[in-house]
């Protein structure tokens, strides 16, 4: 196992490098100049040369690219180019503001989309599967832009239940430990604050939940309407075995496999695609720390930014397919 | 057995956190009611203003955006101010001031007994070291600086020779040159005084824990999301600020940003699209306000290139375009009609200028005249993201086309991410492009020699219009400090200008903000830095 894990850490090297090298090159490739949208309008041309030297932009690209990677062995992420702030140290309360978020609404989407899958397998053909299928179908297609507005006019406007943007509640701001402020309020005691932090969550958690929900929600119903027709289920269920015992301790177990692979991608994905929800929700996650940096031209803040998720991404699949073997012990890595 | 058990813990544990987010809901709403009105026996008054975007730095000197500037503005206090809604010069932390006959050198008498946050004296020795900080700088590190006053210390550029201290509270700057908008660029928040003994102990960290002598101090900065500040309570002026705190959010969606506003989970918003000044005002627990207009929106035409290069079809396109159409439509009227490159609330507006009239007849004749009978065709750079003085290119870019295609022009619209834009468009890659420009410090210098005078091609001049004798004119009111002869170059300016039509000014429009109803004091900046000294809530 063990050395399975190595040898996977391994080819992770030459996958990280080429997208490192791909993004290097694409936001090169982009017009704009760094050095122009720092000094703003109004700079003459010559100050946004000599910046350009400043800043190591009038290195040929091989130069750039061996610099960063060499600085990234060291842990050193680079230095964003507007704020002057070194990459490492400011990204991580932006990573976890979205990976809260993004926790967040993977339970929601597994609790919803497994047990949705689970009971329109069961039910096959009858209303209730229609109803979550075509909610499933919905749920992929949703512009989140729109959902995430309708909930704020619902939850926030006409129902007056939730907040819509943000967060925490401003006016009680949460002292910032490990910035999951879910953890940093339960640390500190702060009940009040753990109740706002979590109302807060709701909303852009449900917009953000909604296409993995429908995703899972799917292939749970497929998967298991293959294990439900092998026939240890239908010993199982011949026995007289209660429902729930057949479905979650035969069933699931058996069936669990692929939907694993799917939350596995879907956690990946929403870590560095939640720009929409996190633009509509004022959410300061890294989707958006990302994004802006692209209009910035930022490019050590975007190439490293770009890794992280990526680096991130991964490791999710790695510890899932890690998983397979501890869910399903016939599957050996060895 | 066991993983069924785990189940029913994890369902049982996320019901049971919904259900407290619910409760704390009920309660929440009493608390920020109660918040604002008085935490803890009616005291603590909090506003949460909701913009944008976030600020870059807080030290303002060291960037050029906008939404730094809001910040800095109630932490930082300039010695000279502008009008509560103009950009006239009033004291600040200069009570007084004098220039000499010759323009070349000014006096300021300082208040006294102001503090910095920090506890330090705000003298005349720490103006000197400001602007030495500042002299001695780069264009990376004060971009600001340099594009006002000419360059840094050695460079040819640089306008002013010395700045001393003449005892504690009198501080004299010699000029080598007259700069007649001088008294307003150090009224610009860029020019901010900061804390000597903050900015040498740790210039980097400057930007992150700004120190000034402003209404408010600063507490604490979350990226992207919140910057608070605290009301400084030794404050020179008395009796203010009234508010005890301002939380500055950042919420990029205008829609979600109006949202929030009407939960009551901000108090203040900036950017409203004008599209929905009809919701806001409808509602009883809203009120509008509108930020007096200090900018321009304009069709660009790039006159290196072929046909506009011709001055006849430059204003066959300024008689073609429907300018009241476009304001009804999309900026809800909330704009007036341009005809100069500068605002009228400018002094030197030339008011004597006869804008061109809508007139598509009138257009074609003068195409027919440049040697286009049947028209052209050309592209049209649309704007990619709301701009206050452009809340919706891509749709005003649609009236365009239309109004041309109605004198034989054909226009394919085209548009690019916000960055690669302006690139291409400052390499005049343009045929016509949209575009705007909110001034800085309220003179015309700001808007005619930056967006129109040769010396800005490559930067902000887009167009690539170059004349020579506008040149001149604009190098002379640049040093003229007789403020009526400086207006009369100014109307010659705005006169060659209009005939040679390099633009279609479009329109001065009215950036709108909206505010919970029980705000009182709030004076929206034509600048965009809204000093919140004055706002309380009723």
């Amino acid at each position: 196992m063990l050395q399975y894990i190595g040898k996977r850490l391994l080819q992770l090297i030459p996958v990280l490098l080429g997208m490192t090298f791909i993004v290097f090159m694409i936001i090169r490739a982009i017009p704009g100049n760094p050095a122009q949208v720092i000094l703003g309008q109004q700079a003459s041309p010559e100050a946004v040369a000599s910046l350009e030297a400043k800043l190591g932009l009038d290195q040929p690209w091989y130069t750039q690219y061996f610099e960063f990677l060499a600085g990234i062995l060291t842990g050193d992420l680079g230095e964003s180019l507007r704020t002057r702030a070194p990459v490492a140290q400011e990204i991580w309360p932006y990573l976890a503001a979205t990976i809260e978020l993004a926790v967040f609404a993977m339970i929601i989407a597994v609790i919803v989309g497994v047990n949705a899958g689970i009971i329109s397998a069961w039910f096959q053909n009858s209303w209730f599967d229609y109803a979550a299928m075509v909610i499933a179908l919905v749920g992929v297609s949703m512009p989140i832009f729109w959902l995430g507005l309708m909930e704020q006019w619902i939850f926030g406007i006409e129902l007056n239940m939730l907040p819509t943007t943000g967060r925490e509640e401003v006016r009680n701001p949460v002292a910032a430990i490990t910035g999951l402020y879910v953890v940093d309020t339960i640390i500190q005691g702060r009940f009040d604050q753990l109740g706002e932090v979590l109302k807060h969550l709701v909303l852009p958690g449900i917009a953000l939940a909604t296409i993995p929900m429908a995703i899972i929600a799917r292939m749970t119903r497929s998967s298991m309407l293959e294990v439900m027709r092998s026939d240890f289920v239908r010993t199982a269920r011949s026995k007289g075995q209660r429902m729930s015992l057949v479905v979650y301790k035969h069933a699931l177990k058996n069936a669990i496999i692929p939907v694993l692979t799917v939350i596995g991608l879907q956690m990946g994905i929403l870590l560095g695609g939640a720009i929409l929800t996190e633009t509509i929700f004022g959410w300061p996650g890294i989707g958006r720390y990302i994004y802006d940096a692209i209009g910035f031209r930022d490019y050590p803040v975007i190439q490293s930014g770009i890794l992280v998720v990526a680096f991130i991404f991964v490791m999710i699949n790695l510890l899932v397919d890690i998983l397979y073997s501890v869910v399903d012990p016939r599957i050996k890595y060895d | 057995m066991k993983k069924g058990k785990l189940w029913t813990l994890a369902v049982l544990l996320i019901v049971s956190m919904v259900l407290a987010a619910c409760q704390s809901g009920n309660g929440g709403e009493a608390g920020t009611e109660g918040d604002k009105a008085g935490e803890s026996g009616g005291e603590s008054k909090t506003l949460v203003f909701g913009r944008g975007g976030d600020s870059v730095s807080l030290d303002p000197s060291r960037v050029t955006d906008g939404e730094s500037m809001k910040v800095a503005a109630n932490i930082f206090e300039t010695l000279i101010n502008f009008g509560e809604q103009d950009t006239t010069l009033q004291p600040g932390l200069a009570k007084e001031w004098e220039a000499s006959e010759d323009g070349l050198t000014y006096t300021l008498e300082l208040e006294e007994g102001v503090k910095f946050h920090d506890g330090t004296d705000f003298n005349a020795e720490a103006v000197v070291k400001n602007f030495e900080r500042w002299a001695n700088g780069d264009a990376d590190t004060f971009p600001y600086y340099q594009s006002m006053f000419g360059g840094f210390k050695g460079d040819e550029g640089h306008v002013i020779e010395s700045v001393t201290a003449e005892g504690d509270h009198t501080v004299v700057f010699t000029l080598k040159r007259p700069q007649a908008p001088f008294l307003k660029n150090l009224a610009m928040t860029m020019f901010g005084i900061g804390s000597p003994e903050a900015f040498e102990a740790d210039a980097e960290a400057f930007g992150e824990k700004p120190v000034g002598t402003g209404p408010f101090k600063f507490v604490e900065w979350k990226r992207n999301d919140s910057i608070t500040v605290e009301k400084n309570e030794d404050y020179w002026k008395e009796g203010l600020p009234k508010l005890d705190r301002v939380v500055f959010r950042s919420i990029p969606d205008n829609g979600a940003r109006l949202n929030a506003l009407i939960t009551g989970d901000i108090d203040l918003a900036d950017g409203i699209n004008p599209s929905d000044q009809a919701t806001i005002s409808g509602d009883d627990n809203l009120q509008l306000f509108e930020r007096p207009s200090l900018n321009i929106g304009y069709l660009g035409m790039t006159v290196t290139r072929e046909p506009f290069g011709d001055k006849l079809v430059r204003q066959a396109f300024n008689h073609a375009i429907d300018k009241q159409a476009i304001i009804d439509a999309f900026f809800e009227g909330a704009a007036e009609m341009a005809k100069n490159p500068i605002p009228p609330s400018i002094p030197a507006f030339n008011d004597s200028i006869e804008g061109y009239e809508y007139d598509p007849e009138k257009a074609k004749e003068l195409l027919a005249e440049a040697g286009y009978p049947d028209g052209f065709e050309m592209e049209l750079w649309a704007m990619p993201v709301p701009r206050p003085y452009m809340p919706d290119g891509a749709k005003v870019a649609e009236v365009i086309q239309k109004n041309l295609a109605d004198i034989g022009v054909t226009a394919e619209i085209v548009s690019y991410e916000w960055a690669t834009y302006l690139e291409k468009a400052s390499k005049g890659e343009a045929d016509a492009f949209l575009l705007g420009w909110t001034g800085d410090n309220g003179d015309a210098d700001n808007f005619i020699y930056a967006l129109l005078d040769g010396d800005n091609i490559g930067s902000n001049n887009y167009t690539y219009y170059d004349n020579d004798e506008l040149h001149d004119i604009l190098i002379e009111a640049q040093t003229e400090v007789d403020e009526d002869k400086r207006n009369e170059l100014y109307a010659k300016a705005q006169e060659i200008i209009h005939e040679d039509a390099p633009w279609v000014p479009l329109a001065h429009s009215t950036p709108l903000l909206a505010g919970s109803a029980d705000i009182t004091g709030f004076k929206a900046h034509p600048t965009g830095s809204d000093i919140l000294s004055n706002v309380d809530f009723n």
